[in-house]
């Protein structure tokens, strides 16, 4: 038996196309040990979503530097939840104020990051996380 | 200054000295003398490194410059290779413009701002345009959902603009647009609006950003794949050239590589790259080069390390000059001219401890400004967090006047020009620049380069190694990695987008499909996908359609059928 | 084991698995690449009636194209009404066990398409460019109800020859660019390839390229003489020539039905299936039983000593679940 791998989707939903944070994120996680599925840029919500489902990831994190954050991200976790993916974290970084982070908190998305953040902050938040949540059960529907 | 200026040195960089002069023999003696006394004395444990993780010794002395001639290296402003300067006089006759980007929601809130900006005294207007409209989607597309009006203003066709310019003369106004996918189509929308006004394009004055190479480089908003792009390119600047002789079409921008993360070597030769590419392209579709070249200009990155920055500068109009005049065969004087837009380092400021960064913009925009700027945008601190209110915006604008009017340093032309330090820089940065031209050269040129993904891992990899060195605290960020405020309490106000902007706007450009002329827009859409079919320039069947009230989006949707779409190589 | 009987975690994936949901085929495939105990219940309840997918390799030096080429086939398989699971493979550093997986980046257009799943896996470990359980993930995925499955490998230039015994076609791809990568990879390259792609095929040296892959096959025949690789052109970006490659993979898949070659790979996969499972069988049941990790760590100073030798030690420990003695036979000899 191996063991479980904490798989992790990074993408760019929304139109802008600044990638810098989501690569070296991207990067400091697989040299964490994370397996990254790397979506690429211009995804739409269901986009996002459909790949997460397939890929059944631990976390879908996500980058917006646009400011659509506030449509966004609500709607990535309205389609999680349509989905059943109630074991999956939705977090993210970008410029959001923190008005907004808490807002989006209170819906239920996890702690979102702001320029400047160490790469080991967000490695141990997700890393913690998983250990919280434990084990991948088989999915219920 | 080429690679050869290092020759006749030892690897350590002192000077093999023999038939050298008394002078610079006791030069080298007493600093010989001098690295003896440095290397017995302690140093603080931290990299001794540019911005750039450019390793930077601790004296430059003469002994540096010893290959560098001061007439035909350095020489004066005004005069080839402009390494001091494109002007005589510089800010002694003009300072430089200052000009802040701004833009926001729909055409009318972006038109009382301009009005406002204008009664005050701007003359020169610089429109930021939201997410769906640089990328060429209308706001009621799936896509634009969320991002309508929120990095900028929602433009989506002849209308709109109409509107963002109602009431101002654009024969009196010089106006910046920051779009490129879609530039040729703001290019016919302006003149449309200024035809309307009564104003011929050739009394048009303005700057179109157009740098598509640098989109696929850094900032990812292309609409089709580079091929078609630069053919457009070449039509504007064909067509500029023809009928509108002031208006910049392209603005050649290493701002956006330096975001994505580059060092300022490859923001300076990734940069000036691109514009050879441009400068190629318009000399194999058949224009003289000076024809075109006068009117092309840069857009730099101004970011923390000073000196290096300054160096940057220095280096592009000197390396500009004398590429177009030894390789493009440029004898038009204004066809060597670097002239650049300046702004400071979006990615350097900090979430943390956002007044900071009105100290680090102050220090880039010195920079920006000690380099010899026509124009420059200083940041507002609080655009960590979301678009900056007015107060940040008004600090950021007194910055530059407290330099402009208060510091002296627009007293003197190049007042870093001679120092051993800028000038051994200048020649380093120069030097390195030229190997990346090789390499580049080497990979088949820009577009080969951007296909197997050359530009993006270089971007990547200095970005990781960035963020590295702030991670394992060998750089240090004031406020983020040393000097840290636990519990910092945040009292910035944010400026928000009413979400009403974004119905609007989708209710707005539903109406206007409805009510337009759609005879007169279908003949001028079938009109346009002819002239791409016949490779024809596209600057006539474009301004046709805008004319028509065709949509950005709809253009742009008639293009990307016809030209395909691009998605870049996967690279980390 | 398999034939234990099914934990309710297992009988309720499966139950999911076999109504359909998407999401519970994620988790099985999940519990596959991470080796979960259960995880062979899943493939043993699953494994009648598979031999009806058609599975096609992908394989190329990095930069062919073989992303974007496995989506334009991908799309057209989906014209003709095929469901298509596709594998993707990403290296796994052997420093970190880190994984980037960036294959989808260029499959944008199956993402919303519900006949289509695309997995990225990491090799974790393996060489031959596919990951260590890929051919379970593919067997999970023909059972889930997918017509073709496209396993594309690693693509880090060396020949991935993991691909032959897990494709029934393998498409090798290639650029005008990689005529070195076909000089080094010669000979493997012959041997693996039933199809040849010359993709990027609009520029300059496709066609000196392709010269150099006739000249070759032309000196090497293989093992079954009776087919030769065809060669098609493609743009993948521009989705040229991928009717052509169907064509062409449609060609050699009839071929193999007809010469029996079909049958015997699909025989051939199944029994080295058996022959793993048989291994790790025994490897698990010898360590449990044997109390081998015990022997071991206080055999590693008498080795150190020159008491005893790895060799010795070995037969020490399968002695103890009564397995012969390889050393002791040699002196006895």
């Amino acid at each position: 038996m191996t063991e479980q791998k904490i798989r992790v989707l990074v993408g760019k939903p929304g139109l802008d196309g600044h990638d810098r944070g989501a690569k070296v994120v991207a990067a400091a996680l697989r040299d964490a040990g994370m397996e990254v599925v790397y979506t690429g840029l211009h995804q739409t919500p269901e986009g996002i979503v459909e790949a997460a489902l397939q890929e059944d990831v631990d976390v879908i994190a996500l980058s917006i530097l646009s400011g659509a954050h506030m449509t966004l991200l609500p709607r990535v976790l309205e389609l999680m939840r349509e989905a059943g993916m109630n074991d999956v974290l939705l977090t993210g970084g970008g410029i959001i104020s923190k008005d907004d982070m808490q807002a989006l908190a209170e819906m239920g998305v996890g702690q979102l990051f702001g320029p400047g953040t160490a790469t080991g902050e967000i490695v141990e938040y997700i890393e913690n996380w998983v250990n919280n949540r434990g084990a991948k059960v088989g999915t219920t529907s | 200054m080429t690679p050869t200026a290092r020759k006749g040195r030892r690897d350590d960089g002192r000077p093999i000295v023999q038939e050298a002069s008394t002078r610079e023999e006791r030069m080298a003696a007493r600093v010989a003398a001098w690295r003896d006394r440095w290397d017995r004395q302690s140093k603080r444990d931290i990299d001794f490194t540019s911005t750039s993780s450019m390793e930077v010794a601790p004296i430059y002395t003469p002994l540096d410059l010893a290959d560098t001639d001061p007439v035909e290296d350095i020489g004066l402003p005004g005069e080839y290779p402009y390494t001091r300067g494109v002007y005589d006089s510089m800010y002694r006759t003009r300072l430089w413009t200052m000009r802040q980007f701004a833009g926001f929601a729909t055409a009318e809130e972006t038109n009382e701002r301009y009005h406002f900006l204008l009664d005050h005294g701007q003359t020169g207007l610089s429109v930021a345009f939201d997410l769906p409209t640089l990328m060429g989607y209308d706001s009621d597309h799936p896509m634009s959902e969320g991002e309508v009006g929120v990095c900028g203003v929602a433009i989506d066709s002849l209308a709109d603009m109409e509107t963002l310019f109602h009431g101002i003369p654009l024969d009196q106004v010089s106006t910046s647009m920051t779009i490129n996918g879609p530039a040729i189509i703001f290019l016919a929308l302006y003149v449309a609006v200024a035809e309307e006004q009564g104003t011929p394009p050739d009394k048009l004055r303005g700057t179109l950003q157009t740098d598509i190479l640098k989109e696929y480089i850094a900032q990812k908003e292309w609409l089709f794949p580079p091929e078609p792009h630069l053919k457009i390119i070449v039509d504007m600047m064909a067509w500029c050239a023809d009928n509108a002789p002031k208006w910049h079409p392209i603005s050649i921008s290493g701002y956006h590589i330096r975001e994505a993360g580059s060092t300022a070597v490859q923001e300076l030769a990734f940069t000036l790259a691109d514009g050879f590419t441009y400068v190629e392209e318009g000399i194999r579709a058949g224009l003289d080069v000076d024809r075109f070249a006068p009117r092309l200009s840069f857009f730099w990155n101004a970011h923390n390390d000073f000196f290096e920055e300054v160096a940057k500068y220095r280096a592009a109009r000197r390396i500009w000059a004398r590429h177009m005049k030894e390789r493009y065969g440029a004898k038009e004087p204004r066809s060597l001219l670097m002239r650049f837009h300046t702004q400071t380092a979006g990615c350097s400021l900090t979430e943390q401890q956002p007044e900071n960064n009105i100290v680090r913009t102050a220090v880039q925009a010195l920079a920006g400004v000690m380099g010899g700027t026509q124009s420059l945008h200083t940041n507002s601190m609080d655009e960590t967090y979301a678009l900056p209110t007015e107060k940040a915006v008004k600090i950021a604008l007194r910055t530059q006047q407290v330099i402009a009017y208060e510091s002296g340093v627009a007293n003197v032309i190049d007042p870093l020009g001679g120092s051993y330090y800028v000038e051994a820089l200048t020649n380093r940065m120069e030097a390195e620049a030229e190997a990346y031209f090789r390499q580049i050269e080497s990979l088949g040129g820009v577009v080969a380069g951007i296909e197997e993904g050359f530009f993006q891992r270089e971007l990547a990899s200095a970005a990781s190694r960035y963020q590295e060195e702030i991670d394992a605290r060998r750089r240090v960020i004031v406020g983020v990695n040393e000097f840290i405020e636990q519990d910092e309490r945040l009292e910035i106000p944010i400026l928000r987008i009413d979400p009403r902007y974004e119905r609007e706007q989708c209710d707005r450009v539903k109406k206007l499909r409805a009510k337009r002329d759609d005879a007169k827009y279908q003949a001028a859409m079938a009109g346009l996908r002819q002239a791409i079919r016949d490779e024809q320039n596209l600057m006539q069947p474009v301004l046709d359609a805008v004319r028509s009230y065709a949509t950005v989006g709809e253009i742009v949707e008639l293009m990307r059928d016809e030209y395909g779409t691009w998605r870049e190589p996967s690279i980390f | 084991m398999a034939s234990a009987s099914r934990t309710p975690e297992v009988a309720g994936l499966l139950e999911r698995f076999v109504r359909g949901d998407r999401r519970a085929l994620a988790r099985a495939l999940t519990w596959i690449e991470d080796q979960q105990p259960g995880f062979e219940q899943l493939l043993h309840a699953t494994h009648a009636g598979l031999g009806r997918a058609f599975r096609v390799g992908v394989t190329g030096p990095p930069g062919a194209g073989k992303s974007t080429l496995t989506e334009k086939f991908a799309l057209l398989c989906r014209r003709r009404d095929q469901r298509v699971a596709i594998l993707a493979v990403d290296p796994s550093s052997p420093f970190t066990g880190g994984a980037l997986l960036g294959d989808r980046i260029r499959m944008q257009d199956l993402t919303l398409d519900d006949g289509v799943f695309i997995r990225s896996m990491a090799s974790r470990g393996r060489l031959g460019g596919l990951a260590t359980t890929s051919l379970e993930a593919a067997d999970l995925l023909e059972a889930f109800g997918f017509d073709v499955v496209i396993h594309e490998t690693v693509g880090v230039g060396q020949t991935e020859r993991d691909i032959v015994s897990a494709a029934d076609t393998t498409v090798v791809v290639l650029v005008p660019e990689s005529g070195d990568a076909v000089q080094t990879m010669k000979a493997g390259l012959m041997e693996i390839a039933d199809v040849f792609v010359v993709n990027k095929a609009d520029r300059p040296g496709a066609e000196n390229l392709e010269r150099a892959l006739t000249a070759t096959l032309g000196l090497r025949p293989r093992a079954d003489r009776e087919w030769n690789p065809p060669i098609v052109r493609t743009v993948a970006v521009e989705a040229e020539g991928i009717e052509e490659l169907a064509a062409a993979i449609d060609a050699h898949r009839a071929h193999c039905q007809k010469s029996g070659a079909l049958i015997a790979k699909q025989r051939a996969r199944s029994a080295d299936r058996v022959c793993d499972l048989v291994a790790r069988r025994i490897d698990a049941h010898v360590w449990e039983r044997s109390g081998g990790e015990r022997i071991l760590e206080q055999a590693l100073d008498r080795i150190r000593d020159g008491a005893a030798t790895p060799y010795s030690v070995a037969d020490e420990i399968v002695a103890a679940v009564g397995f012969g003695s390889e050393t002791e036979q040699e002196e006895g000899a």
